[in-house]
């Protein structure tokens, strides 16, 4: 199939970047939406244009590189897919797609589609973890954990960290991304020492890096392509005001 | 070049707490004086650093992707290994010892493998303690499965994301460093260059992805963690950036390249589909515990697998190998797949794949059971084949997919290049000829969090150096060659581009040096890939600038890499003159085809020694010891 593509370009990020036009052929039903750009890609580079970059690395929708927004859509419309697993079976010949970066004003571009996401490292640095040094821990089997409570915290611990709740919120809120970290904790018994601690450095720092406040618009949930729920973003926020209200201290 | 592999003495029980007391100390006071450079933040990479960390050295950790998180490691599915024996049935460190040497056959170094299995229980202690959600029974006790190799089940995993979670928990303790400031983290940084002084590793010159800054770093230990090569092959299960590029330019330095051509085809992995394709997705073996595989018995049968009645299927697996049929090894399953489709009774498009059905799992448990055990492996399954494998068999086939050579290390995972220590798939050391599924994982974690934070303190304290900065004059001229390499690769501007030489080339690989060797082939592959190498030089094509985020000025350097590292693994096959594990070579083999090992003759490592591009390298030998397994032909029958 041939198809007619809008990209976001933006040689660096001082540039103030723009939609330019082209246009594939040949693109066939198995490949995947990042073979199709790589397609592009090649023919740029035997023209001796600059391909388009855009992040991806395991393109099986697990190391959450992939970061596009395909007709405002981010990582496109098929739910709970990262863009680097959807495939051109979805398209149909002439269709006109646009594709563009991550937007948000925590994310800075890089360039083309690549965006700058290490707010959620530091993020993570805050509070996004249990302090467990190596060595010194009990037995694995020592506290036994309800296999509910266990799948809960699994439903929360698959975040993969790719930033789509971000850009597809309009305040930019990195809300459904923290909260996936703390509910996880919360329903396991190693997250309860540094539960107040870390709801609380988490938001401060999510705060600091200028993403948004949550107003309910639920955007995030609906472009989650691991399918996390809002009820994490209700449970933080409960554990958020306990522990403002407590001395977390 | 020197291999001294520093194995302990005494019973192979012992040896690891008798080294760890024998190893020289570093006082807490004194830890803060000495700065480690960690290269890669996979599982082995992110372990390692965080643990240094905590025990107070200076630590810098660099990796390509944008986050530490996303290393190869997230992808890895199906489980990690311990000898916990929760389930009671059977196991002990010494029968996960026994199983990972026989599954290597017999070509791994015993005192390795035995501290692997002894750690490996530490490890699962603590990713639990760090929050990670493996799987639980109703009790509330932690889960199991079985892999392929083993008859017990030993296998803990969360969901299907194993590699996921017990990453995330590394990542997480790696955080919490950084954010205390013990770790200074760069991402978006490539390793071009070690840094010897006075024959010792001193540190890295990295460029930085997004400036293209090239910088050095100094340090008084260099930790490489960088993770497997596969992707010579171009189509692999990993992840598009992998590559060999840290491990290959240590070895141009002087470290040995132990075992390269041990690559290991992975049996069960989505067909390839045609030529756009860019990668091959794995589905995970965990899926052999259900699954059934077969192909039909008569040739070019090209019926619906399901109107293919039960007397008409051969399920190949379960008839050669009884007892452990659809769970044989990877590398026994990969070549079954090939000879039955090589008989032409493969199915799909190409004829090149096998069923692998849910059919009878489905009856037996009901859909609900698979669904909860596989649930994500079918979507994904049926994402990238349009097909619902709930009501059509799976098919699958073998692809390149993970590399037991690398560098070869000691066993304080010390490479013969003093201070440069080699940690997870980049080293060489645990596998053998083989990998069993599942410790790969154990394997990473056991050398960062469990190994690496006792032996680099023995080597620190061993040697008084000079400290050294990075205007020493070995970084400045580490500086100059990378920026030359650069300039080159900038400055080619032929017609192809250097995805389609890369795709040449992993048939190359493929062809002459993948599932099946042979001296004609090897030797035919080592005169396709300079060729191929100099019309790299000639002909391909590298756009945009030095100056900015370049990705295809980054594929170059790595595929440039590639472009000699390949010749040393074909190099390594041609050596080999025998049939182990995943090396197959086709004059080597039993009548009814299994392959056939020499052991009066390559007992031993191979490492090789740099001698020059395209110039033939130098061999080294380690004779590999059995003291305490005893060398037999390996049947899963
Ligand atoms: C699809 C798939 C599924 C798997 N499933 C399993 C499983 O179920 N069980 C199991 O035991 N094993 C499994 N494996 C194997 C296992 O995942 C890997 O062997 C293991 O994770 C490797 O970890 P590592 O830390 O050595 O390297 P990696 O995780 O590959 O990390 C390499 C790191 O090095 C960095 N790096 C590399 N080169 C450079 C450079 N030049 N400069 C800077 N940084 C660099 C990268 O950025 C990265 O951080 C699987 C593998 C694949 C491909
Ligand atoms: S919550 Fe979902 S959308 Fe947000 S970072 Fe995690 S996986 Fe991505
Ligand atoms: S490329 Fe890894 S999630 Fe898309």
């Amino acid at each position: 199939m041939k198809l007619k593509l809008h990209i976001w370009r933006q040689k660096h990020a001082q540039d103030k970047g723009k939609m330019v036009t082209y246009e594939v052929d040949g693109i066939i039903e198995d490949m995947s939406f990042l073979e199709m750009l790589d397609v592009l890609n090649e023919k740029l580079i035997v023209n001796g244009e600059e391909p388009v970059a855009f992040d991806h690395d395991c393109r099986e929708g697990i190391c959450g590189a992939c970061s596009l927004t395909i007709n405002g859509i981010p990582h496109g419309f098929e739910k709970e897919t990262t863009i680097c697993q959807l495939h051109m079976r979805h398209f149909k010949d002439g269709d006109t797609i646009y594709i563009e970066p991550w937007r948000a004003r925590a994310f800075p571009v890089i360039k083309d589609l690549v965006v700058d996401r290490a707010a959620f490292d530091r993020i993570m640095q805050a509070g996004g973890f249990v302090s467990a040094h190596t060595g010194g821990v009990p037995d694995a089997n020592a506290t036994p954990i309800s296999k509910i409570d266990a799948d809960k915290a699994m439903d929360y611990a698959a975040c993969i960290g790719c930033g789509a709740c971000v850009a597809a919120c309009k305040n930019a809120s990195a809300m459904l991304f923290v909260a996936a970290k703390v509910s996880q904790y919360a329903y396991l018994p190693q997250g309860q020492p540094e539960r107040k601690k870390r709801v609380l450095n988490m938001v401060a720092q999510m705060d600091a890096e200028g993403f948004g406040g949550c107003t309910n618009q639920y955007e995030c949930e609906a472009v989650c392509p691991k399918g996390i729920s809002v009820a994490a973003i209700a449970l933080m926020n409960r554990d958020f005001l306990k522990a403002s209200l407590t001395d977390a201290s | 070049m020197t291999l001294d592999s520093k194995i302990p003495s005494g019973p192979i029980a012992e040896k690891w707490d008798k080294h760890r007391f024998e190893m020289k100390l570093i006082n807490p006071a004194n830890k803060r004086k000495y700065s480690v450079i960690v290269v890669g933040t996979g599982l082995a990479g992110a372990s390692a650093a965080a643990s240094l960390a905590e025990l107070g050295y200076e630590v810098t950790a660099f990796c390509y992707n944008d986050s530490a998180r996303r290393a190869h490691s997230i992808a890895a599915q199906g489980g990690i290994n311990a000898a916990k024996n929760y389930p009671n049935d059977g196991d002990s460190i010494y029968r996960l010892f026994y199983d990972t040497v026989k599954g290597g056959d017999f070509r791994a170094r015993e005192a390795n493998v035995y501290r692997l299995a002894q750690v490996s229980n530490n490890i699962i202690d603590q990713c639990v303690a760090q929050g990670v959600p493996f799987a639980r029974e109703y009790g509330g006790y932690l889960d199991n499965r079985s892999f392929g190799g083993a008859q017990v089940s030993r296998t803990f995993y969360a969901r299907g994301q194993t590699g996921q979670q017990l990453l995330l928990g590394a990542y997480s303790a790696l955080m919490r460093q950084t954010g205390l400031g013990n770790v200074k983290l760069y991402c978006r940084h490539e390793m071009m260059e070690v840094v010897l002084v006075d024959g010792h590793a001193r540190g890295v010159v990295m460029r930085d992805m997004v400036t293209g800054k090239i910088a050095s770093y100094a340090a008084d230990a260099v930790i490489l963690a960088t993770g497997g090569y596969a992707n010579v092959f171009f189509l692999s299960t990993n992840a598009i950036a992998c590559n060999v590029t840290a491990a290959y330019r240590a070895y141009k330095k002087g470290a040995g390249f132990a075992n390269p051509c041990y690559t290991q085809i992975h049996p069960t992995c989505i067909p390839v589909s045609g030529d756009h394709q860019s990668k091959l997705t794995l589905m995970s073996e965990s899926l052999r515990n259900d699954g059934r595989i077969w192909v039909p018995k008569a040739k070019a049968d090209k019926r619906n697998p399901n109107d293919i009645p039960e007397e008409e299927r051969d399920y190949y697996l379960e008839r050669k190998y009884p007892s452990f049929g659809n769970l044989s090894p990877r590398d026994i399953s990969s070549r079954s797949a090939k000879e039955a489709c090589d008989d032409g009774r493969g199915v799909g498009q190409s004829g090149y794949g096998v069923n692998l059905d849910f059919r009878d799992a489905i009856n037996r448990l009901g859909k609900h059971v698979i669904e909860e055990r596989y649930g994500n492996l079918f979507q994904m399954y049926e994402r990238i084949t349009g097909e619902d494998p709930y009501s059509v068999p799976m098919r699958i086939y073998p692809a390149a997919h993970y590399t037991m050579g690398g560098l070869w290390v000691d066993y304080n995972l010390m490479s013969n290049v003093p201070g440069l220590h080699v940690l997870g798939e980049a080293n060489f050391s645990d596998h053998g000829a083989n990998r069993l599924g599942a410790s790969a994982l154990m394997q990473g974690l056991a050398d960062g969090y469990f190994v690496i934070p006792y032996t680099i303190g023995h080597y620190l304290a061993s040697y008084k150096k000079e400290k050294v900065t990075t205007d020493h004059p070995e970084f400045r001229k580490a500086e100059e060659e990378v920026r030359g390499r650069i300039g080159s690769l900038l400055s080619l501007n032929g017609s192809r581009t250097v995805a389609s030489i890369h795709r040449e080339l992993g048939n190359i690989m493929w062809e002459y040096c993948g599932m099946g060797r042979n001296e004609t082939g090897l030797k035919k592959a080592l005169e396709l890939i300079p060729a191929l190498r100099e019309e790299f030089w000639q002909n391909a094509k590298v756009v945009g600038d030095g100056e900015s985020l370049n990705n295809a000025l980054e594929r170059a350097g790595r595929v440039a890499d590639f472009l000699e590292f390949s010749e040393l693994m074909c190099h390594d096959a041609l050596a080999r003159n025998e049939s182990c594990g995943g090396h197959f070579r086709e004059e080597y083999q039993t009548e009814d085809g299994e392959a056939l090992r020499n052991d009066e003759e390559y007992a031993h490592v191979a490492a090789w020694e740099f001698t020059g591009v395209g110039s033939k390298p130098n061999l080294h030998k380690e004779p590999l010891v059995f003291e305490n397994v005893k060398l037999q032909t390996r049947s899963y029958k």
